[in-house]
């Protein structure tokens, strides 16, 4: 079920300077609408910043924003009719669960019984019905968080910009969350637009990622795409671990998990190197293995438990094995 | 409670002080006066104190230490030399008149002090910075996250006003309104010069009762009222700071 028509973001060549100071450097981006868009990257490297752009509360400095091919570079936050959940929820701490949902409704004037209505089929959504008439200083984080999110879809607005909206959450509810987050964006059809600095919600919610890091794009693909095509060092690096292997003819991303071990000559494969365990972790479903090699230096190794009953000790010869396409060739180095 | 004995036996025990309340035709006129001056100090005063903290508060970081400074030293100047500064520039005597008179547009001086209007600009003057700074610490702890939320859901600048920004400075106005009221209740000086002994205040009277008539009985009876009183509004203010505890735990 789609409640919106539109929802189709161009962002061109879209720069925001504070004085000197360029958070936002000349970052293009397509956006479909119905997408589930996440902005990914270190504290500082201006996600806030281009999503504050996109709701209209900062000024642009160069560049050009459209939804659906109209420019709306300068229309006022409050006619953009784009829904936000801010970090930090921002509710409205003297009104009730209910008002602060009816809000963006009664704002426009829309008569008392249309609004509950919508209200009510809000509360459903983010199953809060027993929470309506509580105050939001009543109300746990989630409570709070879901509160926030009904408030800004009320309106059917098409396009939710969402930042950090799980911050403040303990990881159990986080995952809880993240899954009804994904289930009402299939349900309601509007295009999110998530910030977060988490690359596991990335990873599982998102069916884009935008890789940020000192206010520009550093590569913007599908998670899978991401994560197993990485162009940079600083890309494979931020979304999951790797491995760097430097040859002649550049440098290579190894995923720790795609690395075979065994202890030396009992391997299934030709190995590639050999080295020495230098330390053993365990944590359960996999053990983190790093090895000293001749060839690269330090290796991190992930291992499933279950395939290893005899433990790896620390000192222990071993041959390391992976297959070919495990290893990636950055397109882009360092400077 | 000395000035609660007092008040019922001197000079003869009794509430014969009190009866004099309903009694006498200058006691309830007295009272009436002095309500109605502070609460119309206390509705100007708040007023101006908000749109002034409004401008403190969203003003660059530059101009709001400026604009603070200017508040506190209002607040070191004695308010003899401030009263005495009104008369001088509003006095029939007083540079505005002189100098509407030059220009020619009235001929008579205006009537602002030894009345009334003299003593409310008198009271309101100094009041406003009392009225300001419980004001400026309620909007500055406001989360302008919220405001922009506001916004964000399609709301004016005047319905974010209204509806968001007003209802969350409600602690800081009552708390603003209560103090200055109670102040003003106890002001002395400054109606006894602007208004000219002509607007007689509780305050005013009470002293006249202790130094000049030697009624103690009667200026311990209007005491003993005005404590009361206060109390009363300190009960109030108490029940809404609980309030507002109530309704302020999301912002944190
Ligand atoms: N009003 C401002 N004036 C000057 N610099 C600013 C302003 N707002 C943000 N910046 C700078 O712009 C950069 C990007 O900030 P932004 O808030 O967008 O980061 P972020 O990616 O959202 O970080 P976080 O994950 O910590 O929220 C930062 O270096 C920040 O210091
Ligand atoms: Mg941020």
């Amino acid at each position: 079920m789609s409640e919106t028509t539109q929802g189709a973001l161009q962002i061109k060549n879209l720069r925001k300077m504070f004085g000197t100071f360029c958070a936002v450097d000349d970052i293009s981006l397509d956006i479909q609408k119905g997408e589930f868009l996440t902005l990914l990257g270190p504290s500082g490297s201006g996600k806030t910043t281009l999503l504050m752009m996109i709701a209209g509360f900062l000024d642009i400095s160069a560049g050009d924003i459209a939804l659906d091919g109209t420019s709306i570079s300068n229309t006022p936050p409050e006619k953009r009719n784009f829904g936000m959940v801010f970090q930090g929820y921002a509710l409205f701490p003297h009104m009730s669960v209910r008002d602060n949902i009816g809000y963006a409704l009664s704002v426009r004037k829309t008569p008392k019984a249309d609004i509950n209505k919508r209200v009510d089929e809000m509360l459903d959504l983010v199953q809060l019905q027993d929470f309506a008439d509580r105050k939001p200083g009543q109300l746990s984080g989630g409570q709070q968080q879901r509160v926030a999110l009904a408030r800004a879809l009320c309106f059917a607005p098409p396009v939710l910009l969402l930042d950090e909206p799980l911050g403040a959450l303990d990881k159990k509810l986080r995952v809880e969350v993240q899954e009804q987050l994904k289930d009402i964006h299939k349900r309601v059809g509007t295009t999110f637009i998530y910030v977060t600095h988490d690359q596991e919600e990335a990873l599982s919610m998102s069916d884009r990622v935008v890789i940020m890091r000192d206010g520009a794009v550093e590569q913007v693909g599908t998670p899978k795409e991401l994560y197993e095509r990485p162009q940079s060092e600083f890309a494979a690096s931020f979304l999951g671990k790797s491995n760097f292997l430097r040859t002649s003819d550049g440098t290579h991303a190894l995923r720790p998990e795609k690395i075979d071990l065994a202890p030396t000559g009992t391997g299934k494969t030709t190995p590639r190197m050999s080295g020495t365990i230098r330390s053993v972790t365990y944590f359960g479903s996999m053990q983190r293995i790093m090895v000293d090699t001749q060839a690269a230096g330090e290796l991190e190794v992930d291992i499933d438990s279950w395939r290893n009953p005899e433990p790896f000790v620390e000192g222990q010869a071993v041959d390391l094995m992976w297959e070919d396409h495990a290893v990636v060739r950055l397109e882009r180095t360092e400077s | 409670m000395n000035i609660l004995w007092l008040s019922v036996s001197d000079p003869e025990p009794g509430l014969g002080n009190y009866a004099n309340l309903f009694e006498s035709e200058a006691l309830p006129r007295i009272i009436w006066t002095t309500v109605r001056i502070c609460i119309i100090t206390t509705l100007l005063s708040v007023s101006l104190g908000y749109c002034l903290a409004y401008a403190m508060v969203h003003a660059y970081r530059k101009e709001q230490n400026m604009m603070l400074t200017f508040l506190l030293v209002s607040f070191w100047i004695s308010i003899l030399v401030r009263t005495f500064s009104w008369l001088m520039l509003l006095g029939r005597k007083g540079l505005v008149n002189e100098w509407l008179d030059a220009i020619g547009i009235i001929s008579e001086p205006i009537a602002f002090m030894r009345n009334e209007l003299g003593v409310l600009i008198g009271m309101v003057h100094y009041m406003v910075p009392y009225a300001v700074l419980p004001l400026l610490v309620n909007m500055q702890t406001l989360d302008q996250r919220v405001m922009s939320a506001s916004r964000n859901l399609g709301a004016t600048g005047a319905q974010t006003f209204f509806r968001i920004y007003l209802p969350m400075t409600k602690p800081g106005i009552v708390a603003s309104v209560l103090l200055v009221f109670i102040l003003s209740l106890g002001f002395y000086v400054t109606p006894a010069v602007l208004g000219g002994g002509k607007v007689l205040m509780v305050a005013e009277y009470i002293s006249v009762q202790l130094l000049i008539t030697l009624k103690w009985g009667i200026a311990a009876m209007l005491a003993a009222l005005m404590l009361f009183g206060v109390l009363v509004m300190l009960w109030v203010m108490n029940r809404f700071m609980k309030l507002s505890t109530v309704f302020g735990g999301a912002t944190s």
